[in-house]
């Protein structure tokens, strides 16, 4: 998993079924300084996130857990809104 | 997933028995302000995308076999959308 900042938003009308009233968000990959850390992605959320904020999101088919029994199509979703880290 | 944009059509007769039926598809991936991105390659589609349209692409083999109604589908890459819209707040 890793850290990111939500920045944007993505909207399909034609797509995936198992996709329907899944929202799909676009997240910067953060550093554990708070910098982008490569390119961003587009990720569904599995809670609520919103622009701006700072979450956490995991890679894979694992992605699609939160929706079980529907297994949609994704590779990476937000599983978490970040309240704060800090660096020992 | 990754944004993407359908440049190609690819048609293959001699294939793995998972594809048959499957339409393929040429894309290159796009970075958010539209330019392109690495090396297109191969994505099978399951929304009906065509040449030109701009994609969600999902890039993992089980996800792209779960796109595609097919278990144990040898694919890594797969169209689940057409984009609408993207748009980022700054």
């Amino acid at each position: 998993m890793q850290l990111a900042r939500v920045i944007g938003d993505v909207v399909m009308t034609r797509k995936d079924e198992s996709l329907a009233g899944i929202t799909l968000l676009i997240v910067q990959p953060l550093t554990p300084e708070g910098e982008p850390a490569g390119r961003p992605l587009v990720a569904v959320d599995a809670v609520g996130a919103g622009v701006g904020e700072e979450v956490f999101f995991v890679r894979g088919k694992e992605a699609s857990f939160p929706f079980y029994p529907a297994e949609p199509p994704v590779d990476a979703g937000i599983v978490g809104i970040v309240d704060r880290w800090d660096l020992g | 997933m990754q944004i993407a944009r359908v440049v190609g059509t690819v048609v293959a007769t001699q294939k793995h028995r998972k594809f048959e039926g499957a339409k393929l598809l040429l894309v290159q991936p796009l970075n958010i302000d539209d330019t392109p991105r690495g090396h297109a390659l191969l994505a099978v589609d399951g929304v009906g995308a065509g040449v030109g349209e701009k994609v969600l692409v999902v890039l993992e083999g089980r996800a792209a076999g779960e796109a595609l109604g097919r278990k144990a589908a040898p694919v890594d890459a797969a169209i689940i959308g057409i984009i609408d819209t993207v748009t980022i707040h700054d």
